[in-house]
């Protein structure tokens, strides 16, 4: 197992000094950072199922994948490829391919005077102070060895900035393109947002891909909200089926910050969803809220930690999953209320409805407090689609498959009602229609229920 | 003509046996009126018309409107033009009532082949059946039932039953625990619906209602059968005498 494992890291090894070779001209500080990660992942490689954080997630297929980094060429992409994934109403565009900015397919629109919205690579270039100040600085490359793996690798990706009191009114949309190769082909797309004192704004982050093939997408984005300041940020995951995708959202919220978190995972094979805010100033808000929809064999892990460092925060976690046929999901809401953080409220709910008897829900809260004046409740639901509505609707005439689609979808909109963005949210409720199970009825079900592809636990 | 036909019906649940044979025959622009104790089987009999795959029919023959009404699924029944009102209608968050219901009637119409109506022909539809009711029109964009009232979900019962217009409206304990006030609404909002091409069965386990939505007969259900059956004024006799009167006749007809 040992040398199995060292000579799995040795790809990524060799990746690094290839990396390292053509990366000569960036700023020191950025080299060392992206050391220390490097340093941290060949420390403690891949997490296992022993770890507590991946108790229901095992990432050996991605361990034991040798992955190339891929290449940004993005050959055969037009501006009518992507006109499906285009949000009406965006106030701008940003296309990345296989984890490059492509400024030839992008939108920027027109922002506000002192809006930034462009690639990191570019603020890199330009040895941005706001770069030094914030990049690397929120994210714990000591417990998460994805995080560290993304930051040794930090080349492009997304980059905003919005100084004070600016209101950005229409969505800012980054859409990143995997586009799968002959071999399996990895990207480490790395995001930075610092939106100052009372600002406004709405992000999109969307995952899509451009063929079929082995693709790793491994994401981090790291959020700075000023005090007062409010945003919504949206990731939508709905790569191939074959795809990995490991994301990393970490929001930093100043005094009076509203921030509020919207997953939407509707693709990919094996994906895990890591929202992790801290409330670090007095009378902050989250709110986290997702949505994930599986099938066939397709795994999503939704792992929450929310931190409440300080007194009269609130925050807001609502979970729905809907898993057909194999899947599997899981949550983990995490809550950690420091000793400080009087007055908190936090409120966590997770409901599922499992549509097939092999579909697997892992639900898991986990509260620690350390104040003792604080608020803290957890619930979690697990069920079939109601009997007894389905056949109300029946009985006024509705078809059994007609029904059922609209019990799913009345279960998916909960999520999407809570998003405020209202282009973010239309689009979304034609993509989510799209992608919800064809509800087909029970003994159609059975019928096709002997066809079983492997599942992720038995990779390896 | 005879909109419903129901003949010795044998139903059982989780191998109970609750209806142990009923007949009954219902006409076109006739409305029946089936009266019982706790237990005796009517909202059994009111659930197997509607096609509720709970309960298992072991024997006897139900037609509607000439058709094998035992062979059709719930929603084929509604298409076919029946209509149950639920004793306890069903919440169903998420669902605007508005959307519910054209949905629903669209359906209908798609099954008898006339043309789908869209959302501006039916909301006219739908607010003068609101009104009728007395319902708010702030109820339109409500999710199903959701956070209604026991009276304002019973009142949406009949708002849908007037939308949908079915041959044959089954209304189960629509009365039960209405206060007078909405009582009379639901039965002035039921009477505004005889009419001579529709039957109506009223299952309720009280006379009070049949005051304000007068029956042309009263059946009495006991222990799963049919035990006395006569003209409205049957149901004040029992309101007098109260069910242990009726009683008798089952160990007769034993």
């Amino acid at each position: 197992m040992g040398i199995a494992t060292t000579e799995r890291l040795r790809t990524y090894l060799d990746a690094f000094s290839e990396f390292n070779a053509r990366s000569e001209r960036e700023p020191d500080w950025l080299r060392s950072l992206r050391e220390r990660g490097f340093v941290r992942f060949s420390e403690t490689g891949f997490p296992t199922t022993k770890d507590e954080d991946w108790r229901f997630t095992n990432v050996n297929a991605i361990a034991q994948t040798q992955f190339e980094l891929a290449r940004g060429a993005c050959d055969g992409v037009s501006s009518a490829t992507l006109q499906p994934f285009s949000i009406p109403g965006a106030g701008c565009q940003l296309v990345f391919v296989n984890g490059r900015f492509a400024p030839e397919l992008s939108d920027l629109g027109s922002l506000p005077r002192g809006v930034q919205v462009g690639s990191l690579a570019q603020a890199i270039a330009e040895n941005s102070p706001v770069l030094e100040k914030h990049l690397g600085r929120y994210v714990n490359l000591e417990r998460d060895a994805f995080c560290a793996l993304n930051t040794a690798f930090i080349e492009d990706g997304a980059y905003v900035y919005l100084p004070r009191r600016t209101i950005v009114e229409a969505p800012i949309c980054l859409l990143f393109i995997s586009i799968p190769g002959d071999g399996p082909q990895m990207t480490h797309p790395r995001n930075l947002m610092v939106v100052e004192d009372e600002t406004e704004a709405s992000v999109v982050e969307d995952y899509v891909s451009l063929g079929s093939g082995v693709f790793f997408s491994n994401v981090v984005t790291e959020l700075v909200a000023g005090e007062n300041a409010v945003v919504s940020h949206h990731m939508i995951e709905r790569e191939d089926r074959q795809a990995f995708n490991v994301s990393t959202l970490r929001t930093q919220q100043a005094r009076s910050a509203n921030v509020s978190s919207h997953s939407v995972l509707l693709g990919g094979g094996l994906v895990r969803n890591n929202v992790h805010p801290v409330l670090a100033g007095e009378g902050g808000e989250c709110l986290i809220n997702g949505l994930f929809i599986g099938a066939a064999t397709q795994h999503m892990d939704n792992y929450m930690l929310v931190e409440h460092a300080s007194p009269h925060c609130s925050s807001r976690q609502y979970y729905n999953g809907i898993l057909d046929d194999h899947s599997h999901g899981v949550f983990h809401g995490r809550i950690i209320v420091h000793k400080d953080a009087q007055k908190t409220d936090a409120k966590q709910t997770n409901r599922n409805l499992l549509l097939s008897d092999d579909a697997q829900i892992d639900t898991k809260p986990q509260l620690e407090i350390y104040a003792d004046d604080v608020k803290c409740t957890h619930g979690a639901t697990i069920g079939q689609v109601e009997e007894n509505a389905l056949f109300y609707l029946r009985s006024r005439g509705i078809d059994e498959v007609f029904a059922r689609r609209l019990l799913l979808l009345a279960f998916a909109s909960e999520c999407l009602d809570r998003m405020k963005c209202r282009q973010v949210r239309d689009y979304l409720e034609n993509v989510v229609q799209t992608g919800l199970p064809a509800a087909s009825p029970s003994e159609a079900k059975a019928a096709r229920a002997g066809k079983v592809e492997r599942r992720w636990e038995e990779v390896g | 003509m005879n909109m419903l036909e129901i003949k010795n019906l044998h139903a059982t649940v989780n191998n109970h046996e609750i209806l142990k044979g009923v007949d009954l025959v219902v006409n076109a622009g006739e409305v029946h009126s089936i009266m019982g104790p706790n237990g005796s089987g009517k909202s059994t009999l009111a659930q197997v018309l509607a096609r509720r795959e709970t309960y298992e029919v072991t024997e006897g023959q139900v037609l509607l409107n000439g058709k094998d009404l035992l062979a059709m699924k719930p929603e084929e029944a509604a298409c076919e033009g029946l209509f149950m009102a639920f004793q306890y209608p069903v919440e169903i968050p998420g669902i605007s009532n508005a959307y519910f219901l054209r949905a629903a009637l669209n359906a209908i119409r798609k099954y008898r082949g006339e043309e789908e109506l869209d959302a501006m022909d039916f909301l006219p539809l739908l607010k003068e059946k609101m009104r009728l009711l007395e319902m708010d029109e702030r109820f339109l964009n409500r999710p199903v039932n959701e956070g209604f009232s026991g009276g304002e979900k019973k009142r949406n019962e009949i708002v849908q039953m007037a939308v949908l217009e079915p041959k044959m409206a089954i209304l189960d304990e629509t009365d039960s625990g209405l206060d007078i006030d909405a009582l009379k609404i639901v039965a002035k909002g039921v009477s505004a619906m005889r009419s001579p091409e529709r039957a109506i069965l009223l299952v309720t386990h009280y006379q009070r209602v049949l005051d304000y939505i007068v029956p042309d007969y009263v059946h009495v259900l006991v222990d799963g059968r049919i035990v006395k059956s006569g003209g409205p004024e049957l149901a004040l006799e029992l309101e007098e005498k109260g069910y242990g009167w009726a009683e008798p006749a089952t160990a007769q007809a034993r």
